[in-house]
């Protein structure tokens, strides 16, 4: 019985097709940092890439698409994002990012929250996202709860990992959560740590439904994964000291897995940073002050940092105009090379920024990001340079399945091109 | 489809006879009325007046360069001469003068500045701290009495960002949209000066922003207040322009015959200034019914609305704007995060130029602001996958022209026309790619910024002296 059961959840999460498709005449942009190449051919098979190169051979029985003129990449990789856990964040019946009046913070599991059919998935998936990094909202608690990574693809299974992180708020949005200051940031997150260790040694003598206990049995198991690296733990800070407080953590926890995001000043930290490894996950074009924590924030931050040797990728945090937008950044990180005094990033680099890099930063590069052997077949076809703005994907495939190119967006569009109603009303044309 | 009415003219007319009635009042030319009434004194027009002044330039010509006019028009390897901060000449050559400074724009764009009628840098500016937290009047839905123009910091640091990254050389800053009627916005240059005066656009009209959907009643509902719901919104509205017809009817019988001053009410002075054509209204609205309701209240109390400001669902009636000569100035593919946007699509704004409506690229944001070029060529690449093939230099009308016009100031800005303000951004390559920067930008002639020399580079005083003070940004 648990067999079956286990065959059953190994099938729904991993609805790969089984066909093989060959395109050819393409350029490929594998997206593992490499430069793009003319003339290649991509096979994938079995939902994962075989092999993408000049050389290739296309299998016997392909299915085989000419992608002369056109460009193939892997799809790109959204992190961090609400994308099937809200249906329009400002409606909060809607919205499953925060849960400001719970008891839990660290046990909040997002993925028990996906809904693969939200509206938003569908559009975004046309712009060339294939994977999201899903993270809640720290809202009652400097913890924000476990994310989880998910495909958007057109099926009912949208979970490739649950557990894939652990959120936490470390800089000033931190200190207002844990009560109006870092210091009570930290003293909140040692405590924590402290109390999920109690646990282990005890859990019988373990508290946690006291209803003031800050820390319940579920928080302290998600912080124990944290503890033991077996999840990792993004931090969110922006401001360059912070950046080396939570650098120091390993100290005192020698087995986390850390990986930061926001960073707005890493850029001035770049070398502990990457003396460190510890992954960055940043806003590509944050270049205000937009508070005290970010004075430093310049357009250059990734780019340096990454000179600097830090394993850079590209956010997507709060973009009214969609996760699609990450190609558009990434863009902008190559078009500043060309400013005197800016520190941009190689079209290849800007590429490995929105697709394997956000996947590295999880250690999930083996698995999702790049049109490498072996990956999970998340691929787009483009109509032209995948990061260029007027470029549009004409085919995407997810774990190898061509996608619907229909999404609640073109309906609407097409529904309205013509603006006037015509025989009978606008609710009777689709 | 641009409207056509001049209302910085009207405006300024209105200003003069203003002027005049003050120097009669003070003189004695005026003859005087059988009743022999106290002559009327007309309440000051421009209290808080531009300071703004022109920067020295040096007459300059761009060679071999691709020009957007900003008109619709477009020039491939031709020539534009601006001197003495207007623009001159342009074509395929233009006779410079021999002292004109030269400069070669062989693989480059040269169009009109950006200009964004939907901002809010000064009023909500960075650090975004609740003590710079100035943008909205949340005390009551209607504020018709605030200004925005005494909320503006100078020394907003996201000024320098729109100029370097996004070639703004004028904006309009608008209050924020808790309010029915959020207070008077005001237009500036995007030059930083020691005060609000001196970055005011000289002549530009004042605008009215105004708010209908989610926001007023949302802010007002949660308060126990009226509105709370949409019909509360528009009966809010109603009641408030029937005050001000009669406020009008007052001050202009006071205006002209004298006598006995009506009891002044600097709310209502703004919305007399709406009634008679010289502030124009700016509404933020989003839901295409809500906007279709606004045009007919617009028409009960007899006055105009100039734009619909984010408008994400404006494609749904964009024959409706036409007929209305209502512009919607809008973004360009931002939806799904509140009720009211879920219906935002990314042919918008090619939807709007297809149907022949006035439309424009906003940003409404201090990052968006940055990029306004490449959101346009977002739309541009939507709407010619829809088969709505729009021309890159028919589009740079939504970046300058539109917005100059919806703002009042198409006379003086906007386009590379002879006469006109020389605000012009030299692009390091074509503007609707990705790959591209603004190289120079020039304000009223003079060069404000260059990205080969960090001494045109401006750093406000909040950033001197703080990391990254005067680092690219």
């Amino acid at each position: 019985m648990k067999r079956a059961f286990l065959l059953l959840a190994t099938m729904l999460t991993s609805p790969a097709a089984a066909q093989t498709v060959a395109i050819t005449n393409v350029t490929i942009a594998v997206g593992d940092g490499s430069e793009p190449v003319e003339n290649g051919t991509l096979v994938f098979q079995n939902g994962r890439i075989v092999g993408a190169s000049g050389t290739i051979a296309v299998p016997a029985g392909a299915e085989v698409i000419d992608g002369r003129g056109k460009w193939v990449s892997p799809g790109f990789v959204a992190g961090f994002s609400d994308l099937g856990i809200t249906d329009a964040a400002g409606v909060s019946e809607s919205n499953d990012a925060g849960a400001r009046t719970a008891p839990f913070n660290a046990a909040l599991d997002v993925s028990v929250a996906i809904n693969p059919a939200e509206v938003k998935i569908a559009n975004e998936r046309l712009g060339g996202v294939t994977r999201a990094l899903v993270a809640a909202e720290a809202s009652n608690s400097i913890f924000a709860g476990e994310g989880a990574v998910i495909d958007l693809g057109d099926d009912p299974q949208a979970v490739t990992r649950s557990r894939a992180f652990q959120f936490v708020e470390l800089g000033e949005g931190g200190g207002r959560l844990a009560g109006g200051s870092r210091p009570a940031a930290y003293a909140a997150l040692r405590d924590a740590f402290t109390q999920a260790q109690d646990y282990r040694r005890n859990p019988a003598a373990f508290g946690g439904r006291e209803k003031e206990s800050l820390v319940k049995r579920g928080d302290a198991e998600a912080l124990l994964r944290v503890l033991d690296g077996t999840v990792p733990l993004v931090v969110h800070v922006e401001r360059a000291s912070d950046i080396l407080t939570v650098l120091a953590l390993p100290r005192e926890y020698p087995k986390l897995k850390l990986v930061l995001t926001g960073a707005s000043e890493g850029w001035m930290v770049a070398r502990e940073i990457a003396a460190a490894r510890v992954p960055v996950i940043a806003a590509a074009l944050a270049d205000l002050p937009a508070q005290f924590e970010q004075l430093g924030a310049t357009e250059s931050n990734v780019g340096r940092m990454r000179a600097a040797g830090v394993q850079v990728a590209l956010a997507s945090t709060g973009n009214n105009g969609g996760e699609h937008n990450l190609r558009q950044y990434a863009g902008n990180l190559v078009a500043i090379s060309k400013v005197p005094g800016h520190t941009g990033l190689t079209w290849g680099q800007a590429l490995a920024s929105i697709t394997s890099g956000p996947a590295a930063a999880l250690g999930m590069d083996g698995e999702i990001g790049s049109l490498r052997a072996g990956r999970r077949a998340d691929v787009v076809l483009w109509d032209g340079d995948p990061l260029e703005i007027g470029s549009a994907p004409v085919s995407v495939w997810i774990d190898g399945r061509a996608q619907p190119m229909r999404s609640r967006q073109k309906a609407l569009r097409d529904r309205y091109l013509v603006p006037t109603e015509g025989a009978l009303p606008k609710a009777y044309e689709r | 489809m641009i409207l056509r009415t001049n209302m910085a003219g009207r405006w300024l007319a209105a200003g003069a006879a203003a002027l005049s009635l003050i120097a009669c009042s003070q003189g004695d030319a005026r003859p005087k009325t059988a009743s022999s009434k106290a002559p009327p004194q007309p309440y000051a027009r421009d209290p808080y007046p531009s300071t703004y002044r022109a920067y020295p330039g040096v007459p300059t010509v761009v060679r071999n360069v691709t020009i957007f006019d900003g008109e619709g028009g477009r020039i491939d390897n031709g020539q534009l001469l601006f001197a003495d901060g207007k623009i001159v000449a342009l074509g395929q050559s233009v006779d410079a003068p021999a002292d004109a400074q030269v400069i070669d724009g062989a693989g480059k764009w040269v169009t009109p500045g950006v200009i964004d009628i939907h901002s809010h840098l000064g009023d909500y500016p960075t650090p975004s701290v609740q003590a710079h937290s100035d943008g909205n009047e949340a005390t009551g839905p209607i504020t018709a009495d605030v200004w925005a123009e005494h909320s503006i910091w100078p020394q907003d640091p996201g000024f320098s960002r729109a100029l370097a990254n996004g070639g703004v050389t004028t904006l309009q800053v608008l209050p924020g949209s808790a309010n029915l009627m959020g207070g008077r916005s005001v237009t500036l240059k995007n030059v930083y000066s020691r005060t609000m005066q001196g970055m005011k656009f000289p002549g530009a009209p004042y605008g009215l922003k105004m708010a209908c959907g989610e926001n007023p009643k949302r802010v007002y509902g949660s308060k126990g207040r009226q509105p709370s719901t949409r019909m509360g919104n528009v009966a809010v509205d109603r009641a408030t322009w029937a005050k001000a017809q009669r406020y009008r009817t007052k001050w202009d019988k006071y205006e002209a015959e004298g006598g006995d001053a009506p009891d002044r009410d600097i709310a209502m002075d703004t919305l007399r200034g709406v009634l008679a054509g010289e502030i124009l209204i700016q509404n933020h609205c989003y839901r295409a019914d809500e906007m279709a309701i606004v045009e007919d209240m617009a028409k009960e109390f007899g006055y105009k609305v100039t734009a619909f400001h984010h408008a994400v669902e404006a494609y749904k009636i964009a024959d409706i704007l036409k007929a209305n000569g209502t512009c919607a100035a809008v973004w360009a593919d931002w939806y799904g995060f509140k009720m009211e946007s879920y219906d935002g699509i990314g042919e918008n704004l090619a939807i709007l130029e297809r149907a022949g409506a006035c439309a424009m690229i906003h940003s409404d944001d201090e990052n968006g602001i940055q990029r306004l070029n490449q959101e346009v060529a977002k739309v541009l690449a939507s709407g010619r996958r829809a088969g709505i093939d729009i021309a890159p230099e028919v589009a740079w009308k939504w970046l300058s022209l539109g917005p100059a016009t919806a703002m009042g100031i198409a006379d003086k800005t906007g386009s590379l026309k002879p006469g006109k303000m020389a605000d012009v951004v030299l692009w390091n390559g074509d503007p609707f790619t990705v790959y591209t920067r603004p190289e120079k930008v020039w304000i009223d002639g003079a060069l404000l910024y260059d990205m080969n020399d960090p001494r045109r580079r401006p750093v406000s005083d909040f950033e001197l002296g703080q990391p990254g003070s005067g680092d690219v940004k």
